[in-house]
């Protein structure tokens, strides 16, 4: 059974195909498998019966030769998207009880395409933070370990059950969401690939809103090829999202293994940054490497105006956050604390219902909103926000990927970087560029650090050019060739 | 730019989110960390620079206004935390 978990996805499909096991065993391994490893508290809630039903349908469609993209293929999916029917809490009290009427365009999708969902993925709350710790369900527990320490660490986030329960096998892939890192990152830290795609590129419908001029769906997988095939049945226009791009969605995986002779690599010289982590350089400067093997030519670029991204994120995020989250009052659907009067009620549920994380972007927000500060903060921060935008749009005038570190350090442990909330906000600092700039970018694992954790580095590519992203990623994967396996994986097989 | 405590007071008023004193002291100082960091944004020159709204570059699309969905009042009331006679019930608002 243990080797049913270890496939990858498309080993997966033609395993199918070839009729060497069912949709039924495929799924049963991950739920025996999702059993053993509950400890890492990856899922809020477990749909196993949802997923054993799924797998009958998928095996019928391929005993009549009607298999579809994805038929069989157990998922994780992120607690932000809505699933009718099926709990949908976004890791917060206040939608604990929440069971959407509705489906989320892009898992609707994946269903349409014969995935199978076993469960709903832990999550920071509402996706805010970047290592799992403000879900109101509990921490996910990274199934790496730091050699000679059994300190539990984080798997990243927001998107940390989807990532960790891909890095521990007991998923094949994850949908997650990515608002400034919340994808890019938790797969570094967990040593798997991940990809935010192009703003637009799939639907935000049904994904319950944070900061909705920066949220994007995207997958995560153990290899390149797999998230391309997730991401093909995930994208796509949606005309419930009007912020949703209406052009076809290329055959991904099609890019995967092409040739990167003569593709010009950018190296952004800001993402130098004083006081960098030396391993983390250091793997930057062999991906580089790497890619110049592989044919690639490497140009140096500048983005100018990195260094005021977070900031600019910092604005907007928590501007957008202040008004998404208004809908939470206690009267249509989620928690409520009664008060004395319609106001009292309001307070108080929202009080009760969020949590510390929500509570400081939601003030923030409501404060560079208010009269007096708009202009002074928010206006300023969209301005820089161009800025930023445009220097991507110079850079890929001179390259066609821009090659970075996904985060500045690997997974720490849990507690860690909690004495103020500023220190976890720089764990975002190369992701959040290409968010506010809304380009593509994905993080595969290329290399370890000295104590053993898996770390990541960033392909980013021009607005709606992921075909090149996954075609750099693919090479990237081949000359890094990374095959270690979390700690909790090789003490199992011992 | 640095808030004290009374701001942090009133933006939660706003919010819509109760706060007892020691919640609000514990938050300005968080939040003047937040805004100090923020603060930086003023080093950079904006002048003639217009606010970006989406980085998509596309007028939004508007559809026939008419009615495309509707008649499922069960639907939308089933997450609600009171309802009665197909109607969301809320705490007295007018005395």
């Amino acid at each position: 059974m243990t080797k049913l978990t270890s496939l990858t996805i498309k080993e997966a499909l033609d395993g199918l195909k070839k009729k060497e096991f069912t949709a039924t065993e495929l799924t049963e391994a991950h739920i025996k498998a999702s059993e053993a490893a509950q400890h890492l508290n990856c899922y809020i809630t477990e749909t196993y019966d949802h997923a054993r039903a799924q797998a009958k349908e998928s095996d019928a469609r391929y005993a009549k030769g009607e298999a579809k993209l994805l038929d069989g293929v157990p998922i994780a999916m992120k607690d932000l998207y809505c699933t009718e029917g099926i709990r949908t809490t976004a890791g917060s009290k206040i939608l604990e009880n929440f069971k959407p009427p509705y489906e989320s365009t892009v898992s609707g999708n994946m269903f349409r395409d014969g995935a199978i969902m076993l469960g709903k993925a832990n999550l920071d709350e509402f996706a805010m933070g970047s290592s799992n710790t403000t879900s109101a369900y509990g921490n996910v527990i990274n199934p790496w370990q730091r050699k000679g320490d059994n300190k539990p660490l984080v798997p990243g986030g927001s998107s940390g059950g989807s990532a960790a329960a891909v890095a521990a096998r007991i998923a094949m892939g994850a949908t997650g969401t990515d608002t400034g890192g919340s994808i890019r990152q938790p797969a570094a830290f967990c040593g798997i690939t991940g990809i935010k795609p192009t703003y637009g590129r799939c639907s935000r419908f049904g994904i319950i809103a944070f900061a909705s001029s920066l949220d994007q769906a995207g997958p995560f997988a153990r290899t390149v090829e797999d998230c391309a095939l997730l991401l093909q049945s995930m994208a796509g226009y949606d005309p419930k999202d009007s912020t949703s791009v209406n052009r076809p969605v290329p055959e991904y995986f099609k890019s995967v293994g092409q040739s990167v002779k003569g593709l010009k690599v950018g190296v952004p010289k800001e993402y130098r940054v004083d006081g960098a982590n030396p391993e983390i350089t250091a793997l930057w400067d062999k991906g580089v490497e790497m890619m110049k093997a592989a044919g690639a030519e490497i140009v140096d670029v500048s983005l100018p105006h990195t260094k005021y991204a977070l900031q600019t994120y910092y604005v907007i995020a928590p501007a957008e956050c202040s008004s998404n989250l208004a809908r939470y009052d206690g009267v249509r659907f989620g928690l409520r604390v009664e008060g004395g009067n319609l106001n009292d009620t309001y307070e108080a549920t929202r009080a009760a219902g969020f949590g510390k994380e929500v509570k400081r972007r939601i003030l923030i927000g409501t404060y560079v909103l208010s009269a007096g500060y708009y202009d002074a903060y928010y206006n300023k921060a969209r301005r820089v926000r161009k800025l930023i935008w445009q220097d991507f749009i110079n850079a890929y005038e001179k390259c066609d990927v821009l090659l970075t570190p996904t985060a500045p350090t690997p997974a720490f442990a849990i507690g860690e970087n909690e004495q103020d909330p500023v220190t976890m906000y720089l764990n975002d600092i190369f992701t959040v560029p290409a968010s506010m700039a809304g380009m593509p970018g994905i993080s595969l694992p290329v290399g370890l650090s000295g104590d053993g954790l898996p770390l990541g580095l960033q392909l980013l590519g021009r607005p709606f050019d992921e075909e090149t992203v996954f075609k750099a990623a693919s090479a990237l994967e081949k000359a890094a060739s990374f095959t270690h396996l979390p700690q909790s994986l090789m003490n199992k097989a011992a | 730019m640095s808030i004290d405590i009374n701001t942090v007071r009133k933006v939660a008023k706003l919010a819509r989110i109760r706060t007892t004193d020691a919640d609000a002291e514990v938050l300005t100082g968080e939040l003047n960390n937040i805004l100090a960091m923020i603060g930086q944004l003023n080093e950079v020159k904006t002048d003639g620079i217009e606010p970006m709204t989406s980085v998509i570059e596309m007028n939004l699309p508007e559809r026939a206004d008419e009615v495309t969905d509707g008649g499922i009042p069960e639907k939308i009331l089933a997450n609600a935390p009171e309802k009665a006679a197909g109607f969301f019930v809320v705490p007295k608002v007018v005395e």
